[in-house]
């Protein structure tokens, strides 16, 4: 027998698979088609202050090995969240979950989180610091070490959950910013999101996605995730959340050795509403492949 | 919502680009105005084409080649196995029809308007069917919706075949108690300018997923937003915001 057992910040999980926010909603779409409590846990849809519609369409690119997505935050707001989503989600969810959060200002991250930290399911929060500063010139607060901080301070101030700061690779200096976080006093770093991309339409001569640009997830960004989780292992001692083109168990191994203690998929639940089920139920065949008896011994085993 | 192996039974071309595939499977979860959520070796989201007919195991999906995607489709002979999600949207409601309802389809459009028309004929409905296409090389189905009663239009913009112009321009010829559309967003609105009666409009967008967890294909009605996946493809007259 051999054991998926895993733990983030305290909390046991079954499995280590997560998966992420805005590919799952808030779950109950697919517990319509299989028991999602087989999850380690999930990221739900990222959640904002106030409701957002997000960006016109089109939204999404297909690219080699992967896609650009710009829905740019679609989410009904955080009072809707716990009034609407959550109910739901608890009548097919009974484990912890991960809220994501968004902002565009400390006080978007500050309202947002403490409302959510007064709910029961929510277990872990994951903030994403990849969404620009409206303070900031549009700057992405994930771009620099003292904003990360700023947003991890404010946010750990105000809530009594875990904090996960969920990091943006489009940066110079990766490992600066989680150690920025980690110094915060994030409880967990979660890497990586998606990478800006673009993809133009050769018949029109125009960008695909009506933003222009977009992040651009899928199995061709795996290995620039594994060596930001590999680095980051290096300088922080905080629990890490890998990802990025996650696609089948060997990717989930992987991403332990360079450092992860959980794993969360993407893009692989749109191609495949199945594929955290599958990957899951996969995990056993592929540990036993490469002589694995218990998922926790490889954590930055690569090291 | 299932996940299944259809095999192609038949695959071949009725018009320019145009191409008509017939796959051999589990139809049980289909409806009419739904579509299907194809994955093809080599890219990396699906391909969604609504569903043109449904009989026994026989899906028949009609497809025009507009991409890398298409092109590969074209190519693929009977026996290959294509993973394909069913299920998909919510369908037209033929509750609303009335006696004589009309069924305007425009190109790509023109598909989901087969299966749509036969089920109002078994329901003991008139329907008649409007048919627009760019020029009469494109024409496809004239004679397959004939053959199931309907009273048929078919209207080109260059006018190389049927009524000269647009499908609207066809709209006075018919007397109608209710419709149904699907095609090009232009004609789309078009036809929600010109008709007179309310009607069910069948929506294209670039999606992720197709069966509602990305909001990759939101768009916003009158009662709130909306997955085109998921809450859509078909939305009512009442609701939509041009």
């Amino acid at each position: 027998m051999v054991s998926l057992k895993t733990n983030l910040c305290g909390i046991e999980l079954d499995n280590p698979i997560i998966p992420a926010s805005g590919t799952f909603g808030f779950g109950y779409e697919f517990a319509e088609i299989y028991d999602i409590n087989c999850l380690g846990t999930f990221s739900f849809k990222g959640t904002t202050k106030e409701p957002r519609f997000g960006n016109p369409t089109p939204r999404i690119a297909e690219c080699e090995r992967g896609m650009i997505n710009a829905v740019g935050l679609q989410n009904p707001g955080v009072d809707k969240v716990i009034s609407e989503e959550l109910p739901k989600l608890r009548k097919c969810f009974h484990k912890p979950v991960m809220a994501n959060v968004s902002g565009f200002s400390i006080e978007d991250y500050v309202e947002a989180c403490k409302k959510l930290d007064k709910e029961d399911i929510v277990g872990w929060f994951e903030i994403n610091i990849s969404c620009p500063n409206v303070h900031g010139g549009g700057m992405s607060f994930g771009v620099s070490p003292e904003l990360a901080g700023n947003v991890t301070r404010a946010v750990k101030a105000v809530t009594t959950k875990p904090v996960i700061i969920k990091l943006s690779p489009n940066v110079t200096d990766i490992v600066a910013i989680a150690k920025a976080c980690e110094e915060a006093g994030a409880d967990g770093i979660s890497l990586i999101n998606t990478l800006l991309g673009m993809k133009i339409d050769l018949r029109r001569k125009k960008p695909v996605i009506a933003n222009k640009m977009g992040g651009f997830s899928g199995p061709a960004i795996k290995p620039v995730a594994v060596r930001m989780i590999y680095q980051v292992y290096d300088a922080v001692k905080i629990p890490i959340v890998g990802g990025g083109g996650v696609s089948c168990a060997e990717d989930v191994i992987e991403m332990m050795l360079a450092g992860a203690s959980a794993v969360e998929v993407g893009a692989a639940n749109l191609v495949d509403p199945y594929a955290c089920k599958k990957i899951i139920e996969d995990l056993p065949r592929a540990m036993e492949k490469y002589g694995i008896k218990d998922l926790k011994d490889i954590i930055g085993g690569a090291h | 919502m299932k996940d299944l192996i259809f095999t192609i039974e038949t695959n071949k071309k009725i018009a320019k680009n145009t191409y008509e595939m017939v796959l051999l499977g589990d139809t049980t979860d289909i409806k009419c105005g739904q579509f299907v959520n194809i994955k093809l070796d080599g890219f990396y989201l699906r391909r969604p084409i609504s569903v043109c007919d449904v009989e026994g195991d026989r899906l028949t999906i009609i497809y025009k080649v507009v991409g890398a995607g298409t092109e590969a489709m074209a190519e693929m002979g009977k026996g290959t196995q294509l993973l394909t999600l069913t299920g998909l949207g919510n369908g037209y409601n033929t509750e609303k029809s009335g006696d004589k309802p009309l069924l305007v389809g425009g190109g790509a459009g023109v598909p989901p308007m087969y299966k749509l028309c036969r089920e109002l004929v078994a329901q003991g409905k008139k329907p008649s069917v409007i048919l627009g296409f760019n020029s009469a090389e494109e024409v496809f189905y004239e004679d397959k919706f004939k053959a199931l009663g309907a009273t048929v239009i078919v209207a080109t913009a260059d006018g190389s075949y049927g009524v000269k112009g647009f499908v609207t321009d066809a709209f006075d010829m018919v007397d109608y108690t209710y419709f149904y559309t699907c095609g090009p967003e232009p004609m789309l609105k078009a036809v929600y300018n010109k008709s007179t009666t309310s009607g069910q409009f069948s929506f294209e967008e670039r999606m992720g997923c197709g069966f509602g967890a990305c909001m990759g294909c939101s768009c916003k009605t009158k009662y709130g937003n909306k997955r085109i996946c998921k809450d859509g493809p078909v939305l009512e007259k009442e609701e939509i915001i041009w």
